[in-house]
């Protein structure tokens, strides 16, 4: 045990003084795993962007909103097995509310109507087109993820009465009210005078996913006034997310119920739920993680290929090195340390100077772009020198298992 | 306590009495495949080899000495034949087993030195002692007094290019000595050197010898040859004539 302790700060202590007396070779060839591991984690950084881009997304929204509408929200090619669909009504709300009020053991917590479109906002000179316009009642505040960052929600009188009021999302506050609070101002919208009652929280978004940053929420009994609801009409429902499959069997069958279904009848309705969007991404985010990694992968492999090489030299220059080393009672295992170390410790430096190029790019992104969302995390750190690590011991083994072999005699003779 | 010398007829060195067995070879033989050609290096070696003996291996090139040589040195194993070491058959050892004997009972001086070069000298001599697995502080210690010994302790931290080609070999042979092993085999050591050093370096091997080592060289020159008590000539594999040097 202490002569393999030995042993190996002996091997440590070559690796270095080699690395020390050849820099330039050393450097080129650690350059190689560099870019490999710079591109690895960047790539790493990114898919884990990806993700939390697309929970920042969401995060507006819970898990445990199911949500009542007339279209799918996968991907249907029978367009028209749906379009006729009645309409979701507003009124449904009222009824799921009824319901959960009657049964107490009920898996739904609370009902939402809502109602969207995009419209265009108006104040003084500046214009919002195509901002995502929500009508709902107030207790969309309870079910929202999302806060205000100042103001407050409309109550439910507002609701109710039907008054000219809005929430608006925190790009629209910042577009419309560059440098000053919108709470208390006034916007326009279809020519009508809306008062802004609060700003939500900055969301951020990713890769053009619906956010709520760029969104306005008013009353649905105003928005009705304003415009008709058919199509665009859903009932969100909070519901216990421990019984979720119970939650949705009864959703179900109320809304059967008040759509007066017949047995016989198919659902003319669709209950959705967030998973049902994140599903759709997975297999994109998988294929943008597969393509990636193989290309990020395949920069790694030649620099992997290069310490190989360089190993291989190393090995030949030094043969009579090894012969020596060898008649003075270095076993196979000791020479086959010495080079495997040294193909390691290339691959380490070459590791950790990615890392901090790495980690240097993604903070420069982050300052530069902070929206795009690259996630440097100590994992990836682990993950990157674990690499490299790997790198070293793939690439520097069969050289180092030749030095190993070699036969003393021969290796003594070698000029 | 003083070893019993006997006086050798002409001149007055001291001639030691020899000790246990250390080498045994019988019958060895050693053959190399060169594409289709079998070359016999070896054909049938019988030679045994005691402590404090002071020996010189000579012949022309082609005689298999160099096959002896690494034979002896536990570099290589016969084809053919019995070889013990110490009592331990070597024959029949496997690479690792022949680097601990290799580490343990033989110091090696080589004819080019083989120094490394980015080493100073204290680590140089260091070397094997880390393969036998001996504490730094020992390691040290060690390393210190067989460069003492050699007459380099004002050149401890230099390194092989800040040496002359008599001061590198002295190197060399300290880290023969550091292990204390049974054998020193030394092949051509004045070889890479010119006469006024070479002859220093025998005169260190003298020392050495008188100071209770077993000291085999490997040489062709008759120069270096006398300086040993025992002279084996080998030609054509086989040994020609095996008897004092005088």
């Amino acid at each position: 045990m202490r002569r393999l302790y030995y042993e190996l700060n002996e091997s440590l202590r070559i690796a270095f003084a080699q690395i020390r007396a050849n820099k330039m070779r050393s450097m080129l060839t650690a350059l190689g795993v560099i870019i490999g591991i710079v591109a690895v984690t960047l790539m790493g950084t990114a898919i884990k962007g990806i993700d939390v881009g697309v929970d920042r997304s969401f995060s507006g929204f819970g898990d445990d909103i199911l949500y009542v509408t007339k279209w799918p929200w996968r991907e249907t090619e029978d367009w028209w097995n749906y379009r006729n669909r009645r309409p979701i009504a507003y009124d449904y709300a009222r009824q799921v509310n009824e319901w959960i009020a009657q049964n107490p053991s009920s898996a739904l917590k609370i009902a939402v109507p809502t109602a969207n479109r995009q419209t265009t906002v108006i104040r003084g000179e500046y214009r919002l087109n195509n901002i995502w316009t929500l009508g709902t009642s107030a207790d969309y505040s309870r079910i929202t993820r999302s806060d205000l960052k100042e103001g407050r929600f409309f109550s439910d009188f507002e609701a109710q009465s039907g008054t000219n009021v809005a929430i608006i999302g925190f790009d629209v506050a910042d577009a419309l009210f560059p440098n000053e609070s919108a709470v208390g101002k006034t916007i326009r919208i279809k020519a009508q005078n809306f008062k802004v009652l609060g700003v939500a929280a900055r969301q951020g978004s990713f890769l053009g996913l619906f956010s709520w940053d760029s969104m306005l929420a008013m009353p649905i009994t105003t928005y009705r006034r304003y415009y008709r609801v058919n199509d665009d009409g859903e009932v969100r429902v909070q519901v216990d997310s421990t019984r979720m499959v119970e939650a949705r069997d009864e959703l179900r069958g109320l809304i059967r119920r008040i759509r007066q279904l017949g047995p016989e009848k198919r659902d003319d309705f669709e209950i959705n739920e967030q998973g049902t969007i994140r599903a759709q991404l997975d297999p994109i985010k998988n294929g943008i993680a597969l393509a990636g990694l193989f290309i990020t992968g395949l920069a790694l492999f030649v620099g992997a290929i290069g310490i190989m090489n360089i190993t291989y030299v190393s090995v030949k220059e030094r043969t009579k090195e090894i012969g020596t080393r060898k008649a003075l009672g270095a076993r196979r295992r000791t020479i086959l340390l010495q080079f495997l170390i040294e193909a390691v410790a290339i691959c380490f430096v070459g590791g950790v100077a990615g890392l901090a190029i790495a980690g240097g790019l993604s903070t420069l992104v982050g300052v530069v772009a902070p929206s795009f969302p690259l996630v440097f995390s100590a994992g990836l750190v682990a993950v990157g020198l674990t690499i490299s690590v790997l790198t070293g011991v793939f690439s520097g083994f069969a050289p180092a298992w030749q030095a190993s072999k070699l036969d003393p005699v021969v290796a003594l003779r070698y000029e | 306590m003083t070893p019993p010398f006997v006086q050798s007829d002409h001149e007055t060195r001291v001639v030691r009495a020899p000790g246990a067995l250390v080498i045994e070879i019988e019958g060895v033989t050693k053959l190399y495949k060169m594409g289709s050609e079998t070359i016999h290096a070896l054909r049938g070696v019988t030679l045994n080899i005691r402590r404090n003996e002071y020996l010189a291996i000579m012949g022309p090139s082609g005689s298999g000495k160099s096959t002896l040589m690494n034979m002896l040195g536990c570099l290589d194993t016969p084809t053919q034949g019995r070889y013990e070491f110490a009592g331990k058959n070597v024959a029949t050892m496997v690479d690792d087993e022949l680097a601990d004997i290799r580490n343990r009972e033989i110091g090696f001086v080589f004819q080019t030195f083989n120094l490394l070069p980015r080493s100073d000298a204290l680590h140089n001599v260091e070397l094997p002692l880390i393969y036998a697995g001996i504490s730094k502080h020992e390691r040290i210690e060690r390393a210190r007094e067989a460069l003492d010994n050699v007459g380099l302790s004002e050149r401890v931290h230099h390194r092989p290019n800040e040496l002359s080609g008599g001061q590198r070999q002295r190197v060399a042979i300290a880290r023969a000595l550091v292990t204390r092993p049974s054998i020193i085999l030394a092949d051509e050591p004045t070889g890479n050197l010119d006469s006024k050093t070479g002859v220093e370096i025998m005169a260190l091997f003298e020392q050495l010898y008188e100071q209770g080592n077993t000291i085999i060289v490997v040489t062709h020159e008759e120069e270096v040859a006398r300086h040993a008590r025992r002279i084996v000539r080998l030609r054509d594999g086989l040994i020609e004539s095996d008897g004092p040097a005088n």
